[in-house]
């Protein structure tokens, strides 16, 4: 039975893009068959992430447009080879496809995959729609800060009035410091307050501007504490009980040393 | 002396991820009260669908709004009642 994703999240530049780049290499790594399909038009970033922005011949307004099969405009990973890429245009506007368009190629691409993961592009506006329509899970992710959070809020009720029930929560950019001091939010509080059930934190991590230059997406590297929150993700994806990861909470005597270390 | 002494046992003002969180409490509560016309009309015929099997009122007159307070949100409804249903 394969899983259409939709990966959103409303507030621009939380990480949907780079988000949808891991969970696709880390699926297509465990033997999954995966189609990526970039719906963010007008501002195509996803081929980059992936290292595959020069192999492109058409793009997803082809298809929908019928001037393609989608078979003929998937881009397929040269190291992940059960990885597929359908680009979108760069030239057109998010109008270019409508959600209707979108639920038929997934209906058909279904019979091919395991897995269809959609990017959907900022905002919650044509686009945002157009993207949601096929998808049976959405994954919102969203930063510790509060533009963020409220944004991600919105999404989940605009994706309850779609009628989408399967709501998985990330929280990307963590910094584990700043959040032991209280400086911010942690994931159990963004939990709380959005009441979806959360599948991973992802720590900011430098590791992620070294990967995105590369064109090979974090997750495969090693010794990256971002490369295991999403690998972590990955498996609850797939069903299995991952424990989170809990930074040791600081006690009276770690402060008191800390002090004396001060003074 | 009181600052480094508030410091060794955690007791510093509020921090900045407790003043966010309480924030976005406060914001969200308004950002989801903001119900349309249509829902609201919805809830108003429900409402008057349950309180019609005990007893009569007065729809024309029935007033239902969401009134915001500076941390809260209140759904305020004046229903007037015409006559009681017999109980049963």
């Amino acid at each position: 039975m394969s899983q259409i994703i939709v990966i959103t999240s409303g507030k621009g530049g939380v990480g949907k893009t780079t988000t949808t780049a891991n969970i696709g290499v880390g699926l297509a790594m465990r033997g999954n068959k995966v189609a990526l399909i970039d719906t963010d038009t007008g501002l195509r970033n996803l081929d980059l992430l992936l290292g595959l922005e020069n192999r492109i011949l058409y793009d997803l307004v082809d298809v929908t447009s019928g001037r393609v099969q989608y078979k003929k405009a998937l881009v397929r990973h040269k190291k992940y080879e059960n990885l597929y890429l359908l680009p979108t245009s760069q030239v057109k506007d998010k109008s270019a496809v409508n959600p209707d368009q979108l639920v038929k190629l997934c209906e058909e691409m279904k019979r091919e995959f395991d897995f269809i993961i959609i990017d959907c592009p900022a905002g919650i506006e044509q686009g945002f729609k157009t993207a949601i329509a096929a998808a049976d899970t959405a994954i919102v992710v969203t930063m510790p800060e509060i533009s963020a959070v409220r944004d991600a809020d919105k999404i989940i009720g605009e994706l309850g009035r779609a009628d989408k029930e399967n709501i998985k929560l990330i929280v990307n950019r963590i910094r584990p410091q700043m959040v032991e001091k209280g400086d911010m939010l942690d994931m159990t509080d963004i939990d709380e307050i959005l009441s979806v059930a959360c599948i991973g934190q992802v720590p900011d991590d430098e590791s992620v501007v070294v990967a995105t230059n590369r064109g090979e997406p974090v997750i495969t590297m090693n010794n990256s504490t971002a490369a295991q929150a999403y690998k972590n993700i990955v498996a609850r994806l797939c069903g299995e009980n991952v424990a989170f990861y809990k930074p040791p909470k600081e006690g009276f005597f770690a402060r008191l040393k800390k002090l004396f270390g001060l003074l | 002396m009181l600052d480094v002494l508030k410091r060794v046992f955690g007791m510093s003002e509020k921090k900045s991820g407790a003043v966010a969180k309480e924030r976005l409490q406060v914001v969200l509560i308004h950002d989801r009260a903001s119900i349309s016309p249509e829902i609201m009309e919805k809830i108003k015929e429900e409402i008057i669908t349950v309180l019609s099997k005990y007893m009569n009122i007065n729809r024309a007159d029935m007033e239902i709004a969401l009134e915001n307070d500076a941390d809260s949100v209140a759904l305020v409804a004046n229903i007037p009642v015409n006559s009681m249903r017999h109980a049963r």
